[in-house]
């Protein structure tokens, strides 16, 4: 277990700084510029240049915050996502501890970020920054329904909570076959819950300058750009797992097959977030509460009807 | 007496100065009650410079290259403006090819100004790649400007009597291929942002404009056509060579956002055909008057000459004392009149709706500031 989770805290590293990377590198290409060419062959190394600036930025901490929670904020944000690496199957061995409540604690683990963006938001004392936090807790906890309701209709399909069951389940095909509209509404909130655009109301440049971490420099900014990348890879995994068949597939390697699917719903998230504008705040909870929720309980009773004809 | 219930305040949120929104430094003053604002009233004058002032210790010559810093974005559309109202004063035709000249460079430099507009109000609604396009779309205006004028932004190229040098065969061919470029690059705009229904959730019926009010505050330009009013100082009280050219109005109906935005986009397709029309109409001629003292001494007298910039009218009123310096010159910038829309029209609404109506009126900050 030990060796899990130093190999956990490998990945998420190197996970962030290649995801940076390929953001600046996607964002770039669909912008009709190169991006990062300097440092390293065609970027490659900037990311760590990047991430040695910011080790050597001072860390400010303006007057009036709240102490306590402003330093908390950037490691509760931190730390539930690198627990929910425990149950990810990467492949069919490499899975560090294989929980029954495997999907549980992934979801009850990526609902902790709300808090600590509240958190972020309310210490910073700060009017933007508690307008970006009021924003990320209402989209997120109007998001989270829909979310948990997709999953419960694969949930049913399968009948255990177990990741590597539900990837066995996928041997003759794969789950978004027959569950695409809930595949559509997995990623439309998973995108809400990893706040990227269009959803990237708390942190929206031209309006809130930016938002819920206006007032952090340094180690600590990265730490919630580190704390969105690996969520970003959270829900992509749990997407992956839960309808493209985790490590299934012919020829490669589990892991590669897993890696793949991984990155390709991450390189969807990043071509949304470069070609749509935002979308306003009270349309963005309208179409939480009367458009999401109905379809994903549709969905649901239309699972369950159909299992229990069969 | 017991109190029961929470006492209603509202808070004060300071936009700006220093905000990416506010398209150069002004700040509004937001009352909010949560996220719904009560008041707003923009407060400006942080980019003052004086530039009336210069004008009355400057001869006329010297204060051209001042008009191109006013509307930076449209600097030939002012420099125009100055330049017809001083020909005006002391009594100076331009020649025929001289007016095409002003002409096809002025809508030019239009179609520049609405490109930045759309790229920097998209990045205003969260969409960070239209102004890339938008901005490679203006690389080609600007190459092509800056062969002829030398300058790529603050242009300073008219003289008083017309233009100092002519258009050559590269410059023709390549604003041609330009043309033909942009009607393509048209098909992007229109299927990526005029029909993305995200678009259309964030503008349609947001910052309504009635006809009654934007005459009230007399607002011009795109901010008054988008209200359905078919105002253009090219058609209304045309000057140059505009009344050779055939094209059309562009008008909205509701008002809103999205009206001023698409009234945008056509003005960009008129502006091409202007520019075509005068291409295949250019006469052969002289480009400047002939004669024209090299230093002004106008009579005494006043005059004011008004041009549609990217904004709206532009007006330039100089009084003149019979010295080669003038007495005042006041110039009348469409922003100034466009911004005091802006209390009336944001009350009741969500900040990002503000962001998106002030977006939509267009306004450039150092104009107004002067």
């Amino acid at each position: 277990m030990i060796i899990g989770l130093i190999g956990v805290i490998a990945l998420v590293a190197t996970n962030a700084l290649f995801l940076i990377w390929m953001e600046r590198k996607v964002s770039a290409h669909m912008q009709l510029r190169l991006g990062p060419m300097e440092v390293g062959p065609h970027g490659a190394v900037q990311t760590v240049a990047d991430a040695l600036k910011l080790m050597g930025k001072e860390l400010i901490t303006p007057e009036e915050v709240d102490r306590p929670v402003y330093w908390l904020a950037p490691i509760v944000i931190f730390l539930p996502v690198l627990l929910a690496f425990l149950v990810i199957p990467f492949s069919r061995s490499l899975i560090i501890k294989d929980m029954n409540v495997g999907i549980v604690l992934i979801l009850a683990f990526s609902t902790l970020t709300v808090l600590a963006l509240l958190m972020a938001g309310w210490s910073s004392n700060n009017k933007y920054s508690a307008f970006g936090a009021i924003r990320a807790v209402a989209q997120n906890v109007a998001y989270e329904i829909p979310l948990l309701i997709t999953v419960m209709s694969v949930i049913l399909m399968v009948g255990s909570f177990k990741l590597s069951d539900i990837v066995a389940a996928q041997g003759s095909y794969w789950f978004v076959l027959v569950q695409p509209l809930a595949f559509i509404l997995f990623i439309t909130c998973a995108t809400a819950e990893t706040n990227r655009n269009p959803f990237d109301l708390p942190e929206a440049e031209s309006e809130l300058v930016a938002g819920f971490h206006t007032e952090y420099t340094g180690m600590r900014f990265a730490m919630f750009f580190l704390a969105e990348y690996t969520n970003m890879f959270i829900t992509s995994a749990v997407a992956a797992v839960l309808f493209l068949g985790g490590w299934r597939g012919p020829i490669l390697p589990g892991v590669v097959w897993f890696l793949l699917k991984v990155y390709a719903l991450i390189f969807l998230m990043m071509w949304f977030r470069w070609t749509f504008p935002r979308v306003r705040f009270d349309q963005l909870i309208t179409v939480a509460w009367k458009v999401l929720i109905p379809l994903a309980f549709a969905n649901l009773l239309i699972t369950a009807l159909v299992l229990k004809l069969r | 007496m017991i109190e029961i219930g929470i006492e209603e305040k509202t808070y004060t949120l300071n936009l700006g100065p220093q905000h990416p929104s506010t398209h150069g430094v002004l700040r509004v003053l937001l009352e909010m009650d949560g996220e719904y604002i009560t008041k707003a009233e923009p407060v400006i004058g942080y980019g003052h410079r004086g530039h009336e002032h210069m004008a009355e210790n400057r001869n006329y010559q010297q204060f051209l290259p001042n008009m191109g810093r006013v509307d930076y974005l449209h600097a030939l559309a002012y420099n125009q403006g100055y330049c017809m109202a001083v020909e005006k004063l002391v009594g100076l035709t331009v020649p025929e090819r001289g007016e095409f000249i002003r002409v096809i460079l002025s809508e030019l430099n239009r179609i520049s100004s609405h490109l930045v507009w759309i790229g920097a109000y998209l990045l205003d609604l969260g969409a960070f790649t239209p102004i890339l396009y938008a901005f490679d779309d203006r690389e080609h205006i600007l190459d092509l400007l800056d062969r002829i004028t030398g300058s790529r932004l603050t242009y300073c190229f008219y003289r008083f009597g017309g233009a100092p040098r002519d258009l050559d065969e590269e410059f023709i061919t390549g604003v041609r291929a330009f043309i033909k470029r942009l009607r393509s690059r048209f098909r992007d705009y229109e299927s990526l942002v005029t029909k993305n229904a995200i678009f259309i959730n964030r503008t349609r019926d947001v910052g309504v404009i009635t006809r009654d009010q934007a005459v009230k505050y007399g607002l011009t330009g795109p901010t008054l056509r988008g209200s359905g009013i078919a105002y253009d100082i090219r058609k209304s009280e045309p000057y140059s060579a505009y009344p050779a050219f055939d094209f059309q109005i562009p008008i909205g109906e509701k008002g809103d956002v999205f009206d001023r935005y698409l009234v945008r986009i056509l003005e960009m397709e008129q502006s091409l055909r202007i520019i075509e029309q005068a291409l295949n109409q250019l006469p052969n001629g002289p480009i400047m008057a002939d004669k024209v003292p090299k230093r002004l001494k106008p009579a005494a007298g006043e005059v004011y000459q008004a041009v549609e910039s990217a904004r709206g009218e532009f007006g330039c009123y100089i009084v003149s004392q019979g010295d080669i310096k003038p007495y005042r010159i006041k110039l009348r910038v469409p922003s100034f009149g466009n911004l005091s829309i802006l209390p009336e029209v944001a009350v009741d609404t969500l900040v990002a709706d503000l962001v998106a109506i002030l977006g939509s009126v267009d306004v450039v900050i150092p104009e107004i500031d002067r």
